[in-house]
């Protein structure tokens, strides 16, 4: 604290930072933190947040009391029968699909955006095709759902006339409905997103590394390190602390993602994702109880990045 | 060149493939899609837009099977003249032409020795003879699609068209008034215009305001504050749409601009205050000691002072919550849906109902990405610099 500037520089009021504060402070409390404090609320009442949710139980079925909704959101897309399908149920389920993309996605842009801003240093043309990867981030997601779509398209007839299919058909295969097949739907919706969001982890990756001092790497070099060594034993540790960053902001976009599989598949065939299924309850069968609670369960998941986020931010102040 | 040169240019051949590969694989579904929404509605469903660059349908079914009787022109054979409407229009279609095909010239096999062609070439072959004949004038690109995503036609046929016949659909005039037909890209793209501007104007002042507080005021739990608004930057949305949309429902917001730009700049507000407030922070003390010094007061500071300075930090926030904005569908769904269509809902509505081909879906989804990437391309410098500034933000 003591770091950061001290602005002891005039005489001011007492009042006059709260004043400029205060359009900020109001607005922030009015749509971040009281929804917040409401949402939580709403996820313990019913389908219209009149009554209590323990109302809702079914004699007869477990019942979590006020906690129903979270029994519902929790476990109503499995099958506990046994665990063989329980296994099942899980992996097409919106927990079971977002640990999919968080896993895929992220592993996904971070590695070709490495690779990439890597191998685009030594070229002539590397803000051209910078450019060009980081070309998705400017285009909305519905706007990639309808170009992908397009590139997944399964016709029924003879001619193909998405891209993929049309390969695979030349090859000699048999075409593929990409959205509507289980398994093979959600990695095509991930490819997606790896498409969207690269161009963002390269951009910060590039900028980290092109921050490594020259001088080291030269040393290194000239002391016979291959290229390779330099890469994974110097580079890597050194840039760590961003791609720490960037898998993080990465895992919670992936919790907030909506979007794609909405435009493309709407949750169905088994893509739905925790955020989409919120969406579900809460606008299309119009559960508010329900649909709350999902969203709280959300809010869980990124707790702990809210608490690193903070963390990492004392810490930069203290070097300030 | 000398081999050692020679040497450095093969080394550097794997990286370029690598580089180029990647590079293609990022282009070619949007370029698929910029080239299909300029394709007419038959070609698209008949035929990839990788064949754009194929000679006509049923040219090549035209050579293997009639041109070394009919000639390429189709006027070889006077008493079978292929380039005469008349003659063309008695087999419009595979089964006439296939029949026609089978039976006995003269006593000879139409087709003498060669095989005949499967009903996929013989309809493909049909569709050529139209053109041949000039029955139908198919030119490869049009900009038919982009007219009837703009003033929202569903026909079956094409809104040029359509007027020139006088068939079009009740809710269409065939003039100018049709740019905003509700249903069209023409009024979405205004919608979106509407929404976006002010939701993106509105949070950037009131960051400065706070951002330059939290820089450069002195007051109690200044740490403590921002520590929190650090902590609300990666909230989701979905947490706090429930009770605004209930809220707005009693305050009779929902459905309104006001209620949209109000909650952009409310979910704005935690990135762009960090940003502002890292970005004035770095500025020199110098300048505003010498500044109050001569007397000017925080207001005059803030606004002579500030703000100027500010710019590059104010056009990186300008262009992240324009994207941002301009793009959101779940927002807009919620608050606006149908009521005031902006362009990400119009296609996602597209999308998941039937009714719209790739036809329009491309051209919608090309119209809609227009802005966005001429303000990218324009500025990306200042993009670039707001994401590394802030790596969060959603």
């Amino acid at each position: 604290m003591a770091a950061s500037p001290a602005p002891q520089i005039m005489k001011q009021g007492k009042l006059a930072p709260w004043l400029y504060l205060l359009p900020a402070l109001l607005i922030m409390t009015f749509f971040i933190v009281y929804p917040m404090i409401n949402t939580i609320t709403l996820s313990f009442k019913n389908k219209d947040g009149s009554a209590s949710a323990a109302t809702t139980c079914v004699a007869g079925k477990p019942c979590w009391g006020m906690f129903e909704n979270y029994h519902y959101a929790l476990t109503g897309e499995f099958d506990t029968s046994s665990f063989s399908a329980f296994w099942k149920t899980f992996w097409e389920s919106s927990y079971g699909n977002t640990i999919k993309w968080a896993f895929l996605m992220v592993a996904g842009t971070v590695s070709i955006g490495l690779g990439f801003a890597v191998i685009a240093d030594r070229v002539k043309y590397e803000a051209l095709a910078k450019a060009i990867i980081f070309m998705p981030m400017a285009v909305s997601f519905v706007g990639a759902g309808v170009i992908w779509k397009f590139v997944y398209n399964y016709g029924t007839q003879q001619v193909q006339i998405g891209l993929l299919n049309a390969i695979i058909t030349a090859l000699g295969g048999k075409p593929i409905s990409f959205l509507s097949t289980p398994q093979i739907n959600t990695i095509a919706l991930i490819v997606v997103g790896v498409w969207i969001w690269t161009g963002f982890c390269m951009t910060i990756l590039s900028a980290s590394l092109k921050a490594v001092p020259e001088e080291i790497v030269e040393a290194a070099r000239v002391d016979g390190a291959t290229e390779w060594a330099i890469f994974w034993k110097m580079m890597i540790p050194i840039i760590m602390p961003t791609i720490v960053v960037v898998v993080t902001t990465m895992v919670i976009n992936v919790l907030k993602l909506f979007d794609i599989v909405y435009v493309m598949t709407g949750g169905n065939f088994g893509t739905d994702v925790i955020a989409n299924r919120m969406y579900t309850e809460m606008y299309v069968n119009f559960n508010v109880g329900r649909g709350t609670a999902v969203a709280v369960v959300l809010v869980l998941a990124i707790i702990p990045f809210i608490y690193y986020n903070i963390k990492r931010f004392m810490m930069q102040e203290a070097i300030r | 060149m000398n081999k050692a040169r020679i040497n450095k240019i093969l080394n550097e051949i794997p990286t370029h493939i690598i580089l180029i590969a990647t590079i293609l694989i990022w282009v070619i579904p949007t370029l698929g899609l910029m080239i299909t929404s300029l394709r007419p509605v038959q070609a698209i469903n008949q035929s990839g837009w990788w064949t754009i660059s194929n000679p006509s349908l049923g040219g090549s079914e035209y050579t293997q099977f009639c041109s070394s009787c009919h000639g390429a022109d189709g006027k070889k054979l006077p008493n079978a003249d292929l380039s005469s409407p008349e003659l063309v229009n008695r087999f419009p279609r595979s089964i006439q032409l296939l029949a026609s095909l089978r039976k006995d010239i003269n006593g000879q096999p139409h087709m003498g020795t060669n095989p005949l062609p499967t009903p996929q070439q013989a309809a493909n072959i049909a569709v050529y003879l139209k053109q041949l004949a000039g029955i139908v004038t198919q030119s490869k690109f049009t900009l038919n699609n982009y007219i009837d995503a703009i003033v929202g036609y569903r026909g079956t046929n094409n809104y040029v068209d359509d007027c020139k016949l006088g068939e079009q659909s009740p809710d269409l005039h065939c003039n100018a008034s049709d740019v905003l037909n509700p249903r069209g890209m023409g009024r979405a793209f205004i919608n979106s215009l509407l929404v976006t501007i002010p939701a993106t104007f509105l949070p950037i002042l009131l960051a400065a305001f706070a951002g330059y507080a939290f820089a450069w005021l002195d007051f109690k739990g200044r740490f403590f504050l921002f520590s929190i608004l650090v902590g609300l930057q990666v909230v989701p949305l979905q947490m706090t749409l429930v009770p605004i949309s209930r809220l707005y429902a009693q305050m009779g917001l929902n459905g309104t601009f006001l209620g949209v730009w109000l909650f952009h700049t409310g979910f704005g507000m935690p990135y762009a205050i960090y940003l502002m407030r890292n970005f004035l922070g770095s500025l020199p003390r110098d300048l505003f000691e010498s500044a109050y010094l001569d007397g000017a007061s925080h207001w005059t500071a803030f606004w002579r002072l500030v703000i100027p300075l500010a710019m590059p930090a104010i056009a990186s926030l300008g262009i992240f919550q324009f994207l941002w904005v301009w793009n959101d569908l779940l927002v807009a769904l919620v608050f606006l849906g149908g009521t005031t269509p902006v362009m990400t809902y119009q296609i996602s509505n597209m999308v998941t109902s039937l009714g719209a081909g790739w036809h329009l879906l491309t051209a919608a989804a090309f119209l809609s990405m227009l802005l966005p990437m001429i303000v990218f391309f324009a500025l990306q410098r200042y993009f670039v610099r707001g994401m590394l500034a802030g790596a969060v933000k959603g």
